[in-house]
């Protein structure tokens, strides 16, 4: 809590102490047994009020005086001291208890209203606090700390366990794992080694690492992210923008119908002049918007911050927005559901056949070769090559190789190298690059290599159906076969193969356009070339980890950690701040209005107490509601 | 140009948003953001009279909410 938060406490717990006692003094009839009793009352009970309210009435004078009345302070102002007041109309009961409550009661609920923004600020705040102090720099022999801006590309920086990474950076020596989940939400640690790249913003955990800067600080992840954060909550939401719009007319409509009541009840339906003032009173006490000017940017900050807590970063509350209406979201393929790398995704071989031992053929016939595929084939092989078993090793451009291993003759390529050696293949019906395996003339079985699918890519799209999307559609420009293969494995709905980047965008301007005015459309991507589908789309969506610098400028939202299961997170949290702000709106507008009908001279329930309440306590209330935003499930 | 600075003490949203409906009308500014949530704010105006709206604004943040300092 801030010192002037703290100061404010203070003021406002005396205050309500010095009230207590007079109510009690007042309840025990000790004012009505004195002489002058009423006058007494009523100087007593302004010292209360003063305490607690005399800032709000300097300020509600500073409006008048700067040409900027109306606000909330000038409100409260001439409510309580119209309840003082009343206190000159004889046959009235008087109201200073009240008057002196509602100043009270309005102060205790500001000081919430600052605290809930104030932790909702920090929490925020913290999950943003990625932001490395200083870089250890090798200079003249020593290792210095310099601030993060002074490291240029190619300058090697040293990494000791506990600190953050400052820069982006490639390692060049060390072993050691990095906590992630500040930028990713990722909780497992990461192994990094000699060669893997380091994004800023990580811990490193356990080793020394020393790495070579990729990136200047000013273009390092972890200052685009602060960047990204900090401007987000600028884009306002449509609702929050006409919760503002509405703010503006709603205050003066309320304070001109309070004078109405005030001065036409009795003057054209004789209602006395005291219920008349004493109902526009609450009027005004009702007419502040704050419970709705306040919940509403607090959850959209709240979601916003909820969001980023998974790794997910939502460049601003309208996108947010946007994001709680999608019904049908289309994805690239390579790189958003799959990897992008090459992998092996089955072996296939009679019963009789011992898959492993296909494998570990094929891994050691392959072992010297630097194609891609050879070295997908050598890192899905669980065991250790022994070199020492390979001998003649012959490589076939475009067909595979054929080696002794353990002095068995091992071919491995495609049907063109067995083919030649005249042996008969089996076909497989799998789509991907197909590699037989065939030992001592005898053909063994095949190798299936692949773009692996990313791991939660098909829980990815199972999540999106599940949290309403409609439509999943995958866009590609691979083959037919491919793109039909995968498609049916994830259980996407639609695909287009065979795409060029513009083919994109006219894809995606006809998802558009068929879905005017049904829900918004969703594209995730990754690649330069999904720049401008990013763009297109009602909500772009980026991998941050491994898409390309214009994916992420061009994005709306970012996926820090690659995962597209976090799409489905994503909507889950806009819709929960969606219906959160609607949820206030409603609350808050809907106790208003029944206490100011409830409140007119001809019904005359409402007291000023109900009126604080439909104040105050609507607005922490709402604020209450607004600061479940910030809750998410991990 | 556009420069961001970070508000010192309390706004309420609604203020802010009159504060920042009164500057976005002052002739030369391009654009302007009241942040309550992230107390920050953006100004966007042409260069030659930068600093004279910056004043301005500063006395616009007076005259409504003289609980809120911009620091400069």
């Amino acid at each position: 809590m801030s010192k002037k938060l703290k100061k404010r406490l203070r003021r406002v717990i005396v205050a309500l102490a010095v009230f207590a006692v007079l109510e009690v003094l007042k309840v025990a009839g000790v004012f009505d047994a004195l002489p002058y009793g009423l006058w007494i009352e009523f100087a007593a009970f302004l010292v209360p009020y003063l305490i607690a309210g005399h800032d709000v009435l300097a300020k509600a004078w500073h409006g008048i005086t700067h040409k900027q009345p109306f606000d909330e302070n000038l409100l409260m102002s001439i409510a309580t001291i119209g309840a003082f007041a009343l206190v000159f109309f004889p046959e009235a009961e008087p109201h200073m208890a009240e008057g002196a409550a509602v100043m009270l009661f309005y102060q205790v609920g500001e000081l919430f209203e600052s605290y809930a923004v104030g932790k909702t600020r920090k929490s925020i705040s913290a999950m943003m606090d990625i932001a490395p102090d200083y870089a250890n720099v090798m200079r003249d022999g020593e290792l210095v700390q310099v601030d993060p801006y002074e490291v240029a590309v190619g300058d090697e920086i040293v990494i000791k366990p506990g600190e953050r990474v400052p820069l982006d950076g490639v390692v060049t020596s060390g072993r050691s794992q990095l906590d992630t989940s500040a930028l990713t939400g990722e909780s497992v640690p990461r192994v990094v080694e000699e060669g893997a790249k380091v994004t800023s913003g990580c811990v490193n955990m356990t080793g020394m690492l020393t790495v070579r800067a990729t990136a200047a600080f000013e273009n390092s992840t972890v200052s685009r992210i602060l960047e990204l954060v900090e401007n987000a909550s600028e884009k306002k939401a449509r609702t929050e923008n006409f919760i503002s719009r509405f703010a503006r007319v709603y205050t003066p409509i309320v304070v001109g119908l309070a004078a109405l009541i005030a001065v036409i009840s009795p003057l054209a339906f004789g209602y006395s002049w005291s219920l008349s003032v004493q109902s526009a009173l609450i009027f005004l006490v009702v007419s502040c918007p704050c419970a709705l000017v306040i919940s509403v940017p607090l959850s959209f900050f709240g979601g916003i911050g909820a969001a980023s807590r998974l790794g997910i970063l939502v460049k601003g509350s309208s996108y947010l927005e946007a994001l709680a209406q999608v019904d049908t979201v289309a994805f690239d393929k390579t790189g958003t559901l799959t990897n992008g790398t090459f992998g092996v995704v089955g072996v296939h071989a009679p019963d009789s056949v011992d898959k492993d031992l296909l494998l570990s053929y094929a891994a050691h016939a392959e072992a010297y070769s630097d194609h891609p595929i050879a070295l997908s084939v050598v890192s899905s092989y669980s065991g250790t090559i022994d070199r020492d078993k390979i001998e003649e090793v012959e490589e076939f451009s475009g067909r595979g190789v054929a080696a002794r291993v353990d002095s068995h003759r091992v071919l491995v390529g495609n049907d063109k190298l067995m083919d030649a050696e005249s042996i008969s293949v089996h076909d497989c019906q799998l789509v991907g690059t197909i590699l037989h395996v065939a030992v001592d003339g005898e053909y063994l079985g095949h190798i299936i290599i692949a773009d692996m699918m990313k791991d939660d890519a098909a829980a990815a799209i199972e999540g999106l159906h599940k949290a309403g999307v409609r439509r999943t559609v995958m866009l590609t420009g691979d083959r037919e076969e491919v793109a039909a293969a995968v498609a049916s494995e994830l259980g996407v709905d639609e695909y287009r193969a065979q795409l060029l980047p513009q083919d994109k965008v006219a894809e995606i301007e006809a998802l558009l356009e068929s879905h005017e005015g049904l829900g918004k459309v969703a594209f995730v991507g990754d690649g330069i070339n999904d720049a401008p589908v990013l763009m297109r789309a009602d909500v772009g969506i980026a991998m941050g980890g491994m898409g390309s610098d214009a994916a992420i400028e061009a994005a709306d939202i970012v996926l820090m950690d690659d995962k597209p299961s976090n799409i489905a997170r994503a909507i889950r949290i806009a819709r929960k701040t969606l219906r959160i702000v609607k949820q206030n709106i409603v609350f808050a507008l809907g106790v208003k209005i029944v206490i100011m009908i409830l409140a007119l001279p001809m019904i005359g329930i409402s007291t000023m107490w109900l009126a604080v309440f439909g104040d105050v306590g609507v607005s922490v209330i709402a604020i209450l509601n607004a600061m479940r935003c910030l809750r998410v499930k991990r | 140009m556009k420069k961001a600075f970070k508000l010192d003490g309390e706004i309420c949203a609604n203020c802010a948003g009159k504060i920042q409906t009164a500057i976005e009308k002052l002739p030369g500014v391009n654009s302007v953001s009241v942040n309550a949530m992230t107390l920050r704010f953006t100004l966007d105006a042409e260069d030659g009279q930068f600093d004279s709206l910056l004043q301005k604004s500063i006395s616009i943040f007076e005259d409504i909410e003289p609980d809120c300092e911009v620091l400069v």
